[in-house]
């Protein structure tokens, strides 16, 4: 297991919170004390079996000196040395672990920064599009120039010519009102317009983004849910802060009917009961109940906090790829924006319609981390012969059992950001040397 | 310009009657068209001078007409102003492409309309 510099600042940290001193840890771990001092001020590399030796010492799982949640910071700085747009500046990428080392408060503002910088550019792609495609603006404005190119000839024609003919004279002054009344009623109409514009639709979250939040807020676990009459999808949604969105809220409520329809195929406590027999096991659960795969896959990865089943997630794409719902899983930083790793169980469950695929993945990063994936790709609905086939495919994440398969599979984020530069699958050039 | 016969293909009445001002004022008959049906129909017969056509129009983009004439060989030669949006680089492009001899963005300067078309009349564009 590769080791990067910041490790240093992890064991500094998790031996002063066990209350050790270095002294003690170091003689456990079989090093001096000035050695670990080193390594804690991360200006030593750690060795795979000296981590090993050090995480028994401080009494402590190895993961838990693993990158952890600080791999999403890495992916964010590596996206803004990649999105830099100042001519001339080189960010050092090499270094980036002694960045965020040295300076974990700058590093998080930076990365927070890109973050905002790239929903902000989302946003205004979102209103180019509306501006381009909005009929109603589209009209107004056509009404605003024509308004004004006859306002200004007609304006022009009345100054610049002394001796016009009253009769066009007259003609010109009732076009000047005319078109005064016109300007003047399109003005109060896109004022309208805009009022009327929930001020939450020009948020920096996709609807579907705004979901996940919602659902993040219940541990994606909608009590209500459980049980034969679940509560009308409106009343779930109403009022909640973080569906601003009418989009959003049309989201919820598709997510809600279809969380009620896995809830009632799957009832919590025989599926609670199943779970703890045989384990998160979706082929199983799938068989005792005579569920599809990709139901029981909704279902573990929406249970209640008590179930035991905190580390899990889930991702469903349709059939261009395109994501529907995310579940992240810690450790497993999924792709805000554009599409995952083209090797991901997901994408080839889509080429492998109704075949489950059963992987243990690992997944690139600057300490490489596992897990277990499920995959299923299935028609969305019954089609009949003519009509066009709606496929959606979901992918069940778990953490990996401990021991190693023969066959793992080595997949990434997303390519900008994968160190693997020769893989086979790759779209375009990373920016991890 | 006098002697000098001008088409207008323009949906919008009040600048329509601008236009028509300014250019009998310089002498020119003006043949004023509102929309463009039928309006290949009323060049053949018009046989005018020059062709103001708005790139905007309810029936039939102005853009259309202009390839259509473009493609009729007593036509092809007809010098077009087109009346484009200002802003809208695109619908120049394409009146480009589609074989405008000028463009006139609205809102225009009466003076600027009048010398592209005089431009135009006199072989000038």
């Amino acid at each position: 297991m590769a080791r990067s510099l910041l490790t240093g600042t992890r064991i500094r940290e998790r031996r002063t919170a066990q209350g050790l001193r270095q002294a003690d840890v170091a003689r456990t771990a079989g090093i001096s004390p000035a050695y670990l001092n080193l390594i804690e001020h991360n200006r030593r590399r750690v060795s795979d079996a000296l981590l090993a030796r050090l995480a028994e010492a401080i009494g402590l799982d190895l993961f838990a000196l693993s990158d952890g949640a600080e791999g999403a910071l890495f992916d964010g700085l590596r996206e803004a040395a990649s999105a830099q747009t100042v001519r001339g500046a080189q960010p050092e990428i090499d270094r980036i672990e002694e960045f965020v080392g040295r300076f974990p408060g700058w590093a998080g503002v930076l990365a927070e920064r890109q973050a905002r910088i790239a929903a902000l550019e989302r946003t205004v792609e979102g209103f180019s599009e509306r501006m381009a495609q909005d009929p109603f603006l589209s009209t107004a404005l056509h009404e605003v120039l024509s308004a004004v190119t006859s306002l200004r000839s007609t304006a022009a024609i009345l100054v610049e010519n002394d001796a016009i003919d009253a009769e066009w004279r007259a003609r010109f002054h009732r076009t000047i009102h005319e078109e005064s009344l016109r300007l003047s009623d399109t003005a109060e109409a896109l004022v309208g317009y805009l009022d009327t514009l929930d001020e939450a639709e020009s948020g920096l979250s996709s609807p579907q983004e705004e979901v996940e939040a919602w659902l993040a807020t219940h541990d994606f676990h909608l009590a209500a849910l459980e049980g034969p009459r679940a509560p009308a999808p409106e009343t779930l949604t109403a009022g909640v802060a973080e569906l601003a969105s009418s989009a959003a809220r049309t989201l919820a409520a598709e997510h809600i009917v279809r969380a009620h329809a896995d809830a009632l195929a799957l009832p919590l406590k025989p599926f609670l009961r199943a779970l703890a027999e045989d384990g998160p096991d979706p082929a199983r659960l799938a068989g005792r109940f005579g569920a599809p795969l990709a139901r029981v896959f909704r279902r573990l990865a929406s249970l209640p906090p008590e179930a035991g089943l905190t580390e899990v997630g889930l991702v469903i794409c349709d059939g261009s790829g395109s994501f529907s719902f995310r579940r992240p899983m810690p450790g497993f930083a999924l792709p805000r924006f554009g599409a995952g790793c083209p090797l991901w169980p997901l994408y080839e469950a889509l080429g492998r319609q109704m075949q489950p695929i059963r992987a243990v993945i690992e997944l690139a990063a600057r300490v490489p981390q596992r897990f277990l994936t499920y995959a299923i790709c299935q028609p969305l609905q019954p089609t009949g012969f003519d009509a066009p086939q709606v496929l959606e495919a979901s992918m069940l994440i778990l953490p990996a059992p401990p021991e190693r398969g023969a066959v793992e599979r080595a997949v990434g984020v997303s390519c900008r950001i994968c160190p693997r530069i020769a893989c086979p699958a790759r779209r375009e050039p990373s920016i991890v040397t | 310009m006098r002697g000098r016969h001008v088409v207008l293909i323009e949906d919008e009445l009040n600048i329509a009657e601008a236009i028509r001002f300014i250019l009998t004022q310089d002498g020119a008959a003006v043949t004023h068209l509102a929309s463009g049906t039928d309006s290949t129909a009323v060049l053949m017969r018009e046989k005018p001078d020059v062709l103001v056509l708005d790139v905007m129009l309810p029936d039939r983009s102005g853009l259309e007409i202009l390839a259509e004439i473009r493609a009729i060989p007593e036509l092809a030669m007809l010098p077009v102003l087109m009346l484009t949006a200002r802003g809208k680089n695109r619908d120049r492009e394409a009146a480009e492409r589609a074989g405008a001899n000028a463009f006139l963005a609205k809102p225009f300067a009466n003076a600027d309309l009048l010398a592209q078309v005089r431009a135009l009349a006199e072989g000038g564009a």
